[in-house]
């Protein structure tokens, strides 16, 4: 149990360590959020080329997603997503509900606003990860209720 | 010579489709008429592509030594991506990949 704590508070201190680090005005247009986005991104490019190393290869970009929500979300927070929406056109929806990374939070109103910086890493994550296994996306998330919260994977077709 | 060959791995992928789930791909058959050379192909699931060439006149390796070859770069290749101070898509500076690689080439000399 003990190593799962440790990603949770070294995320913790990350999002607390760029926000304190970050100028007058990069708070409010988001520089921040793009940095913990970018450092998931690099994150999940490096993390996918490990997993995949041994595993066959894609038939389509659905079981890409399943592997995406299957085997990496195990193996990253030790549990699967609870939850893959599709629309068939290029839009996941990946609901995960309960969140590693945020069950440590009280629910609370104020604590929804503060919700997306911790979740914008992840985002890279995900982006990283699909990045390196050829797909261009955009990911997006929203918390409705802690600790369940939502991914939007947005497929950019070239 | 490499960009043909690239061609063919590219070729091979698409027309691959439903049949093959196997993330290998072994092909030999890139003898160019004039020179004697052996190409082979593998591809990563990260669409990544490694090209060996060898020489014919080297006719003693064998399939499986060319699959743990191929094991090797793919492994060698994921702790490159994995350090911080790579950028993917750049030229590999790694000491230890190339302390790799040439150790692996000196083998089969």
């Amino acid at each position: 149990m003990a190593d799962e704590a440790l990603f949770l508070l070294l995320h913790n201190e990350m999002v607390s360590g760029v926000y304190k680090s970050a100028e007058q005005g990069e708070v409010e247009n988001g520089r921040c959020i793009t940095k913990l986005e970018n450092m998931g991104f690099r994150v999940g490019q490096g993390l996918i080329e490990r997993f995949t190393k041994d595993t066959a290869r894609f038939k389509d970009e659905l079981d890409i997603m399943k592997f995406i929500c299957k085997d990496f979300w195990t193996t990253v927070f030790k549990k699967q997503i609870d939850n893959l929406r599709t629309n068939h056109q290029g839009i996941y929806v990946l609901q995960d509900n309960k969140f590693r990374l945020l069950t440590q939070m009280s629910t609370g109103k104020q604590y929804l606003e503060h919700a997306s910086k911790y979740l914008a890493f992840t985002c890279g994550l995900i982006r990283g990860g699909l990045s390196n296994l050829g797909i261009k996306s955009i990911v997006t998330a929203e918390v409705s209720s802690m600790p369940a919260c939502k991914f939007q994977v947005m497929i950019q077709k070239l | 010579m490499v960009h043909t060959s690239l061609d063919v791995v590219d070729e091979k992928i698409s027309a691959m489709g439903k049949a093959l789930v196997d993330q290998r791909e072994l092909y030999l058959g890139l003898l160019y008429p004039t020179e004697d050379y052996k190409v082979y192909g593998y591809v990563t699931n990260s669409k990544v592509k490694f090209v060996m060439v060898v020489d014919s006149s080297n006719t003693a390796l064998r399939d499986n030594e060319i699959r743990s070859m191929f094991r090797k770069l793919h492994n060698s290749y994921t702790d490159v991506m994995c350090n911080p101070f790579y950028n993917p898509g750049d030229h590999i500076q790694s000491r230890a990949f190339d302390s790799m690689v040439t150790s692996m080439m000196i083998q089969v000399c």
